[in-house]
């Protein structure tokens, strides 16, 4: 129990760190590096509260697709992030004042809340016991058969926004050579060569 | 004994984390989107927390769609980003007056 414990607050404070810098960091790829530290701790989390395959998820989603994406993005646009960060003296009076009357709040909140003695006979779906279904297979057993619908609308939203982004990215460059597949495919032998007679000492 | 609190205090400090970052990088419309992706992140963590200390696996099942969403977001804001820029020249969030009538 011991051993969890320690885990738990080094992945909770790796986590609540990482997310601080993320937002304070001077140079944005530093910004990702530290979300994506973030994530990993995160994951951890996940892996302790013994929710396995959001845990790899989170990995392979997150780390793998959208951190990327945002390190791409960052690395490609040639942006002064020196002035974008300006006026960041002027704002923090009231990101910090908006900060704390919202963690006072979220205290309060989870401070005088307790689950109700009807909430375990609410239970959509019981997570089965891990020494008999494995957490994945569970999930698996549930997104599959009760959850289809919404995960086919899932697999939508992932089209949409792929296509969304191609559509967005994709531009027509004009002075650049192409190969023309069909031009090459109807030539012919006939009208691609033409002989002339040229006498001799008269060609241009 | 590590509970359930533990976990939503954790979920609760990166949540202002995300809306504190929104909040000081008013210009730099990337770390916006970083920060958004923060709170998506505690939003995460609240749901599996719940879903393992009250034994119900749907937690689960809605984090896994929020993943989603939250990757489709990503991809859209990044592309909508690059696409400004070639237009524009610059990424802050006060220059984006374009569509203003």
């Amino acid at each position: 129990m011991a051993f969890a414990a320690v885990a738990f607050y080094f992945f909770a404070i790796v986590a609540v760190v990482s997310g601080a810098l993320v937002v304070f960091a001077r140079n944005p790829v530093h910004s990702v590096l530290w979300l994506i530290l973030a994530f990993f701790a995160a994951a951890g989390l996940f892996v302790l509260l013994g929710a396995e395959f959001v845990a790899m998820l989170m990995l392979i989603v997150y780390v793998g697709a959208v951190a990327v994406l945002f390190l791409f993005v960052v690395m490609m646009l040639d942006v002064d992030f020196a002035a974008l960060k300006a006026g960041m003296a002027q704002y923090l009076p009231v990101g910090l004042l908006i900060g704390l009357v919202l963690l006072v709040q979220l205290g309060f909140a989870f401070g005088a809340w307790e689950i109700s003695d009807e909430a375990l006979s609410l239970r959509a779906a019981v997570t089965p016991p891990p020494d008999q279904v494995e957490n994945t297979a569970a999930l698996g057993m549930l997104v599959y058969t009760r959850y289809v619908f919404l995960f086919q609308m899932a697999g939508l939203i992932l089209l949409v926004a792929m296509i969304g982004a191609i559509v967005l990215t994709l531009r027509k460059r004009v002075h650049v050579k192409r190969q023309d597949v069909l031009g090459q495919m109807y030539r012919d032998p006939k009208t691609a060569v033409t002989l002339v007679d040229i006498k001799p000492g008269q060609g241009a | 004994m590590i509970g359930l609190g533990h976990y939503l205090t954790v979920a609760a400090i990166l949540f202002v984390t995300g809306i504190f970052g929104i909040f000081i990088n008013r210009k730099n419309v990337i770390i916006i989107l970083m920060s958004v992706e923060l709170m998506l992140l505690a939003v995460n963590i609240n749901l599996v927390a719940f879903s393992a200390y009250l034994g119900d696996l749907v937690g689960q099942v809605f984090t896994l769609f929020v993943l989603t969403v939250a990757a489709a977001e990503a991809a859209i804001g990044l592309a909508i980003l690059v696409c400004f820029f070639r237009n524009r020249g610059t990424i802050a969030v006060e220059d984006v007056n374009v569509m203003k009538g």
